[in-house]
């Protein structure tokens, strides 16, 4: 077995686990998803082990680097991240629902890695500037970060799916779905979480730079827009400790985060140059 | 005008404030990731046309990060940090410090979670229990003697509240780092050929050169390559150099610089020559000398009576990528001439007769130092940690308080525990469950 096997099947079994999971919903087969959590946990050891093994073939290549130094390695490693964090996530509320906006990401994010154009799948060794200790630490923290801004996005649409159904045909499909005020609830504290994360990843980054280059902070358009990320969502808690928003307000601005931390993770690496050009290798 | 000044106070300490502020840093900061920055005046003009360029210039986009404008929008957000901090602090602090035993008994019937028991015992006896109970729950109880009864307090986390204004205060620590190092602290390169000393810094932007009171020495700069032929590591042998006395030897890497006297250089660039060093020693009287040999040309060593000739006449690839084998023409003028073989950055052997030689030689580079002194970076790593605390503290710890007020009703003892939890009141509402049944089966046992 090698490390791309492993991963291709864990992309399969991700895209199995996304569709019993969405099936489960709108089927409202609540036994199925049991099946979810059972694929969803086999795939995830799997891909534990594939990243693992992709690690140890870094070794026998002779370079020997933790699988997160390009833009093939941090997809599968944001799938991993969105996975661990929604197996928590799951036993923690005790509902499978969640799966079906939340495992969705991890199958497109492995879907694109294993298909995307210009991905490259081989392991290359590092670049001196990547050879530090740091890297573990910056990319680790960061994608807790990213996993958990996923997940608070799946949420968001999850919240406004149910708060504006009106006909009667998609409000039983709805009833099914937590209360609204639990799905709030949810999103708001994987929005704390992510944003501990975030802060953490531009920290241990801001140390990084430092230490290999030293200057902490550049502007480089990675770091700006980690940064733009980071006013959004400090913006968004602002919003809901001391002026109360929640609801859709929330829920949208858990959709407009996210999609400042995709052009953080994906639009600096193709459409802006910087340090982090490691997407366009 | 006393209204007028507290209007204005709380135009700066509002959050309608903070939330604009940020939304204007997050939308502006754009600007600077899609317009290329600190480029030549003409790059402007011929990207975006004379007219666009000149309104780049007045709104300093070019260096927007550096602009008055957007300094302008972090001294507000600082500016709203602080007055806000002000404003809010002391009425927190009351809460932090706050004697709760004093609390007015009235509330505590009002509070969400509460319940009450009626226990057959003295409210003193019933009291000791309940202490009991709650210690055996985590929960360490202080108690007074209040109207009617005994009042027991018990709290965790009042701390937890300042978790914000630390986090706050973060940010005032990372800009104040920040300004000391832009104030007292530079940015420069300097390139240091091998096995000569530097001590000139070049300062970035303005190029300006800036005198170190010592130097440094670059002994050997050594570039690996991996198998692809990727470059694998840059490395430079250097040495402090006080007026001219080594004091410090270390080797750098990218990502392991240099520290001394404030200073740090970091492994940045190279430069190569197209040039070689050669040491060349005579064995047997075990003379020697270094050249710096450019390929192509002769180079000559007068020693004690032979002429000594040599150059650099050929170049060939080896398996290992990125390492070159170069073939040396060598005379001392005792019979025909040598040629030999030597792999860049080896050392051959070259028996002539009676004379016995050794030949080294190595590609020549100069190695590019990245200088730079910040003595801010220590607070801006202050404020990190502060940060990552504060956050900690203000979404992870909440403030809980338990009162228990046992008194005497038409002669027989009521229990009233209350509680309330700042954030995160669904934990709470378990943690208060579970205190209370364990209350409620020590009173009956």
């Amino acid at each position: 077995m090698t490390s791309s096997q492993l991963l291709g099947i864990s992309t399969l079994g991700y895209l199995l686990a996304s569709a019993v999971y969405i099936a489960t919903f709108i089927f409202k087969t609540k036994k199925s998803g049991i099946i979810g959590t059972f694929i969803i946990l086999l795939t995830f050891v799997i891909q534990t082990v594939g990243i693992g093994l992709r690690w140890y073939e870094s070794y026998e290549m002779g370079y020997g680097h933790a699988p997160m130094s390009n833009m093939y390695e941090s997809l599968v490693f944001f799938s991993w991240s969105i996975i661990i964090f929604y197996i928590l996530l799951e036993m923690k509320f005790k509902n499978r629902l969640l799966g079906a906006f939340a495992v969705p990401f991890a199958f497109v994010s492995m879907a694109y890695a294993s298909f995307g154009k210009g991905i490259n799948q081989e392991i290359n060794p590092l670049i001196p500037a990547l050879q530090s200790n740091w890297l573990i630490a910056h990319v680790v923290t960061c994608f807790i970060g990213y996993a958990a801004f996923a997940v608070a996005c799946g949420l968001g649409i999850m919240y406004l799916m149910k708060a504006t159904s009106d006909n009667k045909s998609t409000e039983s499909l709805m009833s099914t779905l937590p209360d609204l005020k639990v799905i709030d609830d949810i999103t708001h504290k994987t929005i704390i979480f992510g944003f501990l994360w975030l802060t953490g990843g531009i920290i241990t980054g801001a140390v990084w730079a430092n230490s290999a280059w030293g200057t902490y902070w550049s502007w480089d358009p990675k770091e700006t827009w980690s940064l733009i990320t980071w006013f959004i969502y400090a913006a968004t808690l602002h919003a809901r400790f001391t002026r109360g928003w929640q609801g859709k307000r929330i829920a949208w601005l858990a959709i407009i985060g996210f999609f400042a931390v995709m052009f953080t993770y994906f639009g600096v690496n193709f459409l802006l140059s910087g340090l982090h050009s490691y997407g366009s290798s | 005008m006393s209204k007028n000044k507290n209007s204005f106070i709380d135009f700066f300490a509002s959050v309608k404030l903070a939330l604009f502020v940020l939304f204007f840093l997050a939308v502006s900061s754009i600007i600077g990731t899609v317009i290329p920055q600190k480029k030549p005046p003409e790059a402007y003009i011929e990207l975006y046309g004379d007219n666009m360029a000149k309104l780049f210039q007045v709104l300093d986009i070019p260096d927007m990060y550096n602009s008055w404008w957007f300094i302008l929008l972090l001294g507000l957000l600082c500016l709203n940090l602080i007055v806000c901090t002000i404003k809010r602090l002391p009425n927190v602090w009351r809460m932090v410090t706050l004697d709760n035993l004093t609390t007015d008994l009235s509330r505590l019937g009002k509070m969400k979670e509460r319940k009450t028991y009626h226990p057959s015992g003295s409210i003193n006896e019933a009291a000791s229990q309940v202490k009991n109970s709650m210690t055996s729950c985590g929960w360490k109880s202080s108690e007074t003697e209040r109207e009617g009864g005994i009042l027991l307090f018990a709290q965790t986390g009042p701390w937890s509240r300042l978790g914000v204004y630390v986090v706050h205060a973060s940010i005032i620590v990372i800009f104040i780092g920040a300004m000391i190092g832009s104030y007292f602290g530079y940015k420069g390169s300097m390139m240091i050929p091998e096995t000569t000393s530097k001590d000139t810094i070049f300062e970035f932007g303005t190029g300006k050169p800036l005198k170190l009171d010592f130097s440094i020495l670059c002994e050997r700069f050594i570039l690996t390559r991996y198998d692809t032929g990727a470059p694998k590591e840059f490395l430079s042998d250097l040495v402090v150099l006080e007026q001219g006395k080594e004091v410090l030897r270390r080797s750098i890497e990218v990502n392991d610089p240099l520290h001394y006297k404030g200073h740090t250089f970091y492994q940045s660039s190279y430069e190569p020559y197209n040039k070689f060093l050669v040491t060349l020693t005579n064995n047997n009287t075990a003379q020697s000398e270094r050249f710096l040999a450019e390929p192509g040309k002769e180079v000559k060593w007068k020693m004690g009576q032979s002429d000594i000739t040599y150059g650099i006449i050929n170049r060939q690839a080896t398996n290992e990528p990125g390492v070159l084998n170069y073939k040396i023409w060598f005379d001392d003028e005792s019979g025909e001439p040598s040629t030999f073989w030597i792999l860049d950055g080896g050392s051959v052997s070259v028996p002539r007769g009676d004379t016995d030689y050794t030949f080294t030689l190595k590609e020549f580079f100069a190695t590019g130092l990245q200088v730079t002194k910040d003595p801010g970076v220590w607070y801006v790593y202050i404020g990190c940690i502060l940060m990552l605390l504060g956050l900690t503290a203000a979404f992870f710890v909440s403030h809980r308080r338990i009162w228990v007020f046992i008194s005497n009703e038409d002669g027989k003892s009521q229990v009233l525990v209350s509680g309330t939890s700042n954030k995160n009141s669904l934990a709470f509402e378990k943690t208060f469950e579970k205190l209370t049944n364990k209350i409620d089966s020590d009173l009956s046992a």
